[in-house]
């Protein structure tokens, strides 16, 4: 066990945790923010995107020792109130279905509309491929990349 | 006017009144995750007036809605509320809606799974939603002494125009939740209807998008342990022992045990497939502690043998003997002994006219046998669940679309009386037939009850992928007898599966054919099984609708009209007397895909495929468009046209729609699991292929039958039609035609990338 301190959403925190620890179960476990989903704990479904230092990440595979130091932005921080530019076309597009993946594509989606504001179908296609999900909702989180991107 | 059955009427309401006396404690508000958001809470009454077990209402005319069914993504939790909310006639932006919690003596029928929510749901919600509005009607009518019959409604508001008096709900709640419940209600004509077929928002999706937690995996109380399971590496496999010393050292671990998920005695429910019986559990602090010590668990396995079991019919069906065979069983042999069954002749399901005599008088006989492999459900959100079990009581917190039917299973496993287990419904992460099976309720209850405390038991995507009830692997053969001008004599079809037939006898073409003959086989297994979205039609259609395809080319027909013209056979002069379809709605659908998607003028370099059918009492015709661009399969796009009477949620169906068939052809695609000495090959999403955002298709079209008929299912139905129209449109593309799914490695193997 070692302690880390972590800058989560603007908040500084510290977990006492075993280094190896994925910075996903330090969110869910330890920081009760349970936004940031499991879903394969190999970096293969994207459930667990966060953004480290704004680029979208795979907190399944960060383990909480690489993540000091860093500023780590989750579902629950991407916005106050829920209304971030991709929250908003989210909603517009009615885009969920069970909704357990849709953090996880958010968040890629955000990452991706701060490097490239203007993403051709190709670019959402790329940056949106390593997110699964399993009710297909593809073409209303396509869609809703191109609202959010509209409306940044 | 539609008057209400009386006896239903009484009898649901009955349960209700013989609680409101008091009985059990309500635990509404038990989720701080359902906690209405802040808009909401400022509109939040003083006091709640109930009126029956799906409504209740604020004195300042705010209403909840409580939402029966469990939730797994097919948004019942919005369109249910939808049908209480019309009947009631309120305005749509004064509802909240809450999950209920399972509760049989208040709800009817709280399972989610068969596409029946909406339509077993029908008529007990729109029952419920006009007797609370008579109530307060009936309230009004006692406080400004007028008849009932003058007074109307508006969007919550009540009226009696001719003393000009004017009330909302709220002002009439608290007295119309004294009255007594009137047994005969008049519900709304169709053309009345002011938020059924209106498109609403899914009503947690604020609370999706901003990551609040909605699932049972999110959830945690003071003092919880967390637990991780080790089951068997192989289908046949048992425990044999294990060493607690191994694990017991590592950092955050408390207690290592195994747990029995049955009692001997107990007579199993339908649901109650469980691959594994017997698993060892891992308590610790925390999530990746018990997942750690998971890998370093020292632990032996060994051989199971033969069991036998009598499990209970569906919805009262007889009981059914099942044998699960001792061995550690392998797709390679799994494939040798379907082709010896396939030679065999097998059960005689249905036989009309007389095929093996058109057979032998046939000039030619067509053959083409197609088959399908196991599939994992692959839910998003691994199987889990909370539980709280200290003494005799018992909390229990987790995703299942069949609560009804573990709450058995706990009580008799944990020997807690029913009454004293609660159930709560949380949002899934997905079900597609997956969590009507919930042996992991089970086992997190029985970890809490060794424990004594409160428990989060989590699969890992590995324990999830490689635990079984699976969608089963799948053969059928069909044979067509033809005469010397490709006229149809005759049709057969020989259909198995391991362990279960696919086949579905009665459903078209039988009915239009008049010499058929239906045969049935099936290999008994170890490895489990379970209801997967349209279960069985989910081949059958793909077999069934491919090899129709191929027959109207030999037949030199357009494959629209060929079903055409067989399914106005079966609507005029129909074969037999059984057939359980609607021939004039089936051609309706095929009809509006052939208008829709302008079937005689396909866009250019764009090679088109059909497909059509009929499950869960709703019809789906879909056109799939591939374009093979850079040696690469694209679908461009894909129509459907849908017949599922009344849509209750139009932009939320079209969702529904979408998705359905995405995950169709991604399974036509890619998906297969496979065996090696009882092995699953595929344990994650590296090795087993879901489809992505770059394989869907560009565009899908969604098209509705106009329909005033009461509501039928809609998850399940779209997503059998789509295997054989992609099958179909490849076959366009490419010159080859697909027998076996997934289709992907022998498009690979035509220098196609995939």
């Amino acid at each position: 066990m070692a302690t880390f301190n972590l800058t989560i959403n603007g908040t500084s925190k510290q977990v006492d945790v075993d280094p190896s620890t994925p910075v996903l179960w330090v969110l869910r476990d330890h920081l009760d923010l349970v936004g940031t989903k499991f879903g394969c704990g190999i970096a293969q479904c994207g459930a667990c995107t966060i953004h480290l230092d704004g680029n979208a990440v795979r907190s399944c595979q960060l383990p909480v020792s690489a993540a000091e130091g860093a500023s780590i932005t989750t579902i629950e921080g991407l916005s106050e109130n829920g209304d971030h530019p991709v929250q908003k076309a989210w909603m517009e597009h009615d885009v969920p279905q069970c909704g357990y993946c849709q953090a996880g594509q958010i968040m890629t989606a955000a990452a991706l509309l701060q490097q490239n504001p203007n993403p051709s179908e190709e670019d959402i296609e790329n940056a949106m491929n390593g997110n699964i999900c399993r009710c297909g909702t593809y073409l209303r989180i396509k869609a809703a990349v191109k609202t959010a991107a509209q409306n940044l | 006017m539609a008057t209400l059955d009386k006896k239903l009427d009484r009898r649901s309401f009955l349960k209700v009144s013989a609680l409101a006396g008091g009985g059990m404690v309500l635990s509404f508000s038990w989720l701080a995750g359902c906690k209405p958001t802040p808009e909401q809470a400022l509109e939040m009454p003083k006091e709640w007036f109930e009126l029956n077990s799906y409504i209740k209402i604020g004195e300042n005319g705010a209403v909840t809605l409580f939402s029966p069914n469990p939730e797994f993504g097919s948004n019942v939790k919005t369109s249910m509320p939808m049908i209480l909310a019309d009947e009631l006639d309120v305005d749509w932006k004064m509802v909240m809606v809450e999950q209920a919690d399972f509760w049989p003596q208040r709800f009817e029928r709280q399972f989610t799974g068969g596409s029946q929510g909406i339509r077993q749901g029908w008529i007990p919600l729109r029952t419920a939603g006009a007797t609370a509005r008579q109530m307060l009607v009936n309230a009004a009518a006692q406080t400004w002494k007028v008849p009932a019959s003058e007074i109307t409604s508006t969007a919550g508001v009540l009226e009696h125009k001719a003393s000009s008096k004017k009330a909302g709900y709220g002002e009439m709640a608290s007295l119309a939740a004294t009255l007594e419940v009137p047994e005969d209600v008049t519900l709304k004509e169709p053309k009345d209807f002011k938020i059924i077929g209106t498109s609403k928002k899914n009503v947690d999706i604020e609370k999706i998008v901003s990551g609040k937690p909605l699932f049972s995996i999110d959830h945690k109380v003071e003092g919880m342990k967390y637990a991780a399971i080790v089951h068997p590496p192989a289908f046949g496999m048992k425990l044999k022992s294990f060493d607690k010393s191994s694990v017991s050292g590592m950092p955050g671990i408390l207690d290592v045990f195994s747990i029995n998920l049955f009692k001997d005695d107990y007579g199993r429910n339908f649901f109650d497939t469980t691959t594994f019986p017997e698993i060892v559990a891992i308590v610790g602090n925390s999530t990746w502690e018990v997942m750690q010590a998971k890998k370093n668990l020292a632990v032996e396995w060994e051989n199971a043998p033969e069991s036998n079991f009598e499990v209970a019919g569906f919805g009262g069906r007889p009981n059914t003997k099942m044998t699960v065979p001792a061995g550690l069983e392998n797709t390679n042999l799994h494939k040798e002994r379907m082709a010896e069954y396939i030679q065999k002749s097998g059960n005689v399901v249905r036989r009309d006219g007389d095929p093996e005599g058109m057979f032998k008088k046939a000039a030619k006989i067509i053959e083409k046998t197609y088959a399908a492999p196991f599939l994992a459900h692959n839910t998003m959100e691994p199987m889990n669940c909370f539980a709280d079990v200290k003494g005799d009581r018992a909390v229990i917190y987790g995703p299942t679309q069949a609560p009804e039917f573990i709450m058995n299973t706990l009580s008799s496993s944990l020997g807690i009386p029913k009454e004293n287990i609660q159930i709560n419904l949380s949002r899934m992460g997905g079900g597609f037939g997956r969590r009507a099976y919930s042996h992991h309720l089970t086992e997190a209850a029985l970890i809490s009850q060794k424990i004594q405390a409160p428990v989060k038991m989590v699969y890992t995507r590995e324990d999830d992928m490689s635990s079984g009830v699976y969608r089963p692997t799948y053969s059928a053969t069909y044979r067509a007898a033809l005469d010397e001008n490709n006229n149809l004599l005759a049709l057969h079809v020989k259909a198995g599966g391991i362990p279960e037939t696919p086949l579905h006898a009665n459903r078209f073409p039988a009915g239009a054919i008049d010499h058929y003959l239906a045969e049935s086989w099936q290999i008994e297994s170890n490895i489990t099984i379970g209801a997967f979205r349209a279960p069985r039609s989910n081949f059958i259609a793909a077999a069934e609708q491919s090899f129709l395809d191929e027959l109207a080319e030999v037949m030199g027909k357009d494959p629209i009209d060929f079903r055409l013209e067989l399914l106005k056979r079966a609507e005029t002069n129909p074969v037999g007397e059984n057939n359980d379809y609607d021939a004039k709605r089936y051609a309706g659908v095929l009809e509006l895909v052939r208008d829709k998607s302008n079937w005689n003028t396909p866009a250019p370099e764009v090679h088109r495929g059909v497909s059509a059918y009929f499950c869960h009492n709703s019809y789906v015709a879909e056109v799939v468009d591939t374009k093979i661009v850079d040696s690469k399969p694209v679908v461009e796009k894909v129509y459907a046209a849908v017949d599922c009477g009344i849509v209750i949620n139009p932009d939320a169906a079209i969702n529904m729609g979408e998705g359905a068939i995405i995950d169709g052809i991604g399974n036509a695609f890619f998906g297969e699991l496979t065996f090696e000495n009882g092995v699953p090959s595929k344990t994650n999403f590296d090795k087993y292929r879901m489809i992505r955002q770059k394989e869907t298709p560009k565009s899908i079209e969604v098209h509705f039958v106009d329909s005033k008929e009461d509501p039928t299912g809609l998850g399940e139905p779209f997503f059998p039609p789509v295997f054989a129209a992609l099958a179909n449109s490849l076959y366009k593309a490419t010159g080859k035609r697909y027998y076996e799914q997934p289709f992907a490695p022998q498009l690979e193997m035509q220098n196609l990338k995939m």
